[in-house]
């Protein structure tokens, strides 16, 4: 029988040493078994290697950075749809979520339908706002402060113990060991992402991700827990296993329970050793390794995209435990004509 | 003594530990001393097996095998953390 095809814009083509998700959701829809698909790869920087990956994305469109405005990016949205008819944009990015998530009605309007957290849930799990969260739903958070303004650092070492995490808003952490080092991190990283920063308590112990889908109604689609095998320079997973952990995955379906919450997701989890969970991050996408979730038997990004089409989704209960990703580099041969042609005119 | 249920343990001697992601590898003498505790032997049937099978003298697999369990019991792959004699 002759699959439907759909019309999926998607961002994060940068599949670069600190990966968008683009290029391994792009995978997973290819691999859909409910519909074939033409994709149309949106992006912000003339050398997104998925620019240049023919294989994968059909054609690409280069869009303006968020700080250009949403009525900006809505104007350019409108330009690509009426070239291409477009049935689901997939947002990757969180910098990119809020203009997203405020025009999703408009986009809903012209027929282009998106699946992402509401406004309140993309707030409410910020970084600054862990304290509160962690509060509210009864979900372990390591304990953090937010600071507007280096004069606040020097009270920290009453509240927190060395070493602890400076963190950016939206990206960027380091571990700081001395006062010196958190007002070294302080002003690098509100320099490249801006103000406030975090401070967070440090939990020694071993990292784990959870990737998943959440209906928007309390339930899980799908969850698949990772241990990160081998990790860049950049704490970005270049190798990593699928493992059962049905504490984590407990934790997981409180989550989504609790928040209602609507879209892809990444948890960012750190048990210590005494075997206590705690949710350091809430990634409001899905993350670069999504393609693992595909591989042990749940293809979120095909799920993603049917409840965002408004069709039913059956649960996914089950996943492969024990299979790894290893990701690697590749070197593509690309014509000069081809950079100026999206430099240029925005369009490949 | 008893070694995880959901522990995985290869032909080739490579443990997975499913809950944390974790690997490890191991001899083949580990191998059978991981097969005997799976069948639930005691360590005094696991120290007559080795003991029958390979050249070592008793003092010798007691220090090893004490070596062996506290690793195991240092990783979580054991499900009791009883003290055990050989």
């Amino acid at each position: 029988m002759k699959k439907r095809k759909l019309k999926i814009a998607v961002t994060g083509l940068n599949a670069i040493d600190s990966p968008g998700p683009g290029i391994s959701v792009i995978r997973a829809l290819r691999e859909a078994a409910s519909f074939d698909v033409r994709i149309i790869g949106l992006s912000y920087e003339s050398l997104e290697p998925g620019i240049y990956m023919h294989d994968l994305v059909d054609r690409t469109y280069s869009i303006p950075y968020p700080t250009a405005g949403i009525d900006t990016l809505l104007a350019r949205l409108e330009y690509i749809h009426e070239k291409e008819k477009l049935d689901v944009i997939i947002p990757n990015f969180d910098a990119e979520l809020y203009p997203f998530i405020k025009l999703e009605t408009k986009l809903k309007a012209m027929g282009i339908h998106m699946f992402l957290p509401t406004l309140h849930q993309f707030e409410e799990r910020q970084k600054v706002n862990l304290n509160e969260f962690g509060k509210k739903y009864n979900i372990n958070v390591p304990r953090s402060k937010v600071i507007h303004d280096l004069s606040m650092v020097y009270s920290l070492q009453s509240e927190f113990s060395f070493p602890m995490i400076v963190k950016g808003k939206f990206y960027d952490a380091s571990i700081a060991y001395s006062i010196e080092q958190v007002k070294s991190y302080y002003n690098k990283i509100s320099a490249k992402w801006g103000l406030p920063i975090i401070i967070q308590e440090f939990i020694h112990g071993t990292e784990f991700n959870v990737t998943g889908l959440g209906d928007g109604k309390g339930n899980t689609i799908a969850a698949v827990p990772m241990r990160k095998q081998y990790i860049t320079e950049k704490g970005k997973a270049w190798g990593g296993i699928s493992i059962s952990d049905e504490e984590m995955l407990d934790m997981t379906r409180k989550f989504l329970r609790t928040t209602k919450w609507r879209g892809g997701f990444e948890l960012e989890l750190m048990k210590n050793k005494d075997g206590e969970l705690y949710m350091l991050e809430i990634n409001p996408r899905l993350p670069a390794w999504i393609y693992l979730a595909v591989g042990v038997g749940q293809n979120i990004p095909e799920a993603l995209v049917k409840l965002a089409m408004g069709e039913k989704v059956k649960p996914f209960t089950k996943y492969t435990v024990g299979k790894m990703f290893v990701r690697y580099s590749w070197d593509m041969i690309v014509d000069r004509e081809e950079f100026e042609q999206i430099s240029i005119y925005g369009e490949l | 003594m008893k070694l995880r249920k959901n522990v995985a343990v290869s032909e080739a001697g490579l443990l997975f530990n499913p809950v944390t992601g974790e690997s490890y590898s191991v001899n083949p003498i580990g191998v059978e001393i991981i097969n005997l505790l799976r069948e639930e032997k005691s360590p005094e049937d696991i120290s007559k097996f080795i003991l029958g099978k390979f050249a070592t003298d008793k003092a010798t697999f007691e220090k090893d095998y004490h070596d062996f369990i506290g690793i195991l019991e240092h990783h979580n792959l054991l499900d009791s953390h009883e003290e055990t004699k050989a």
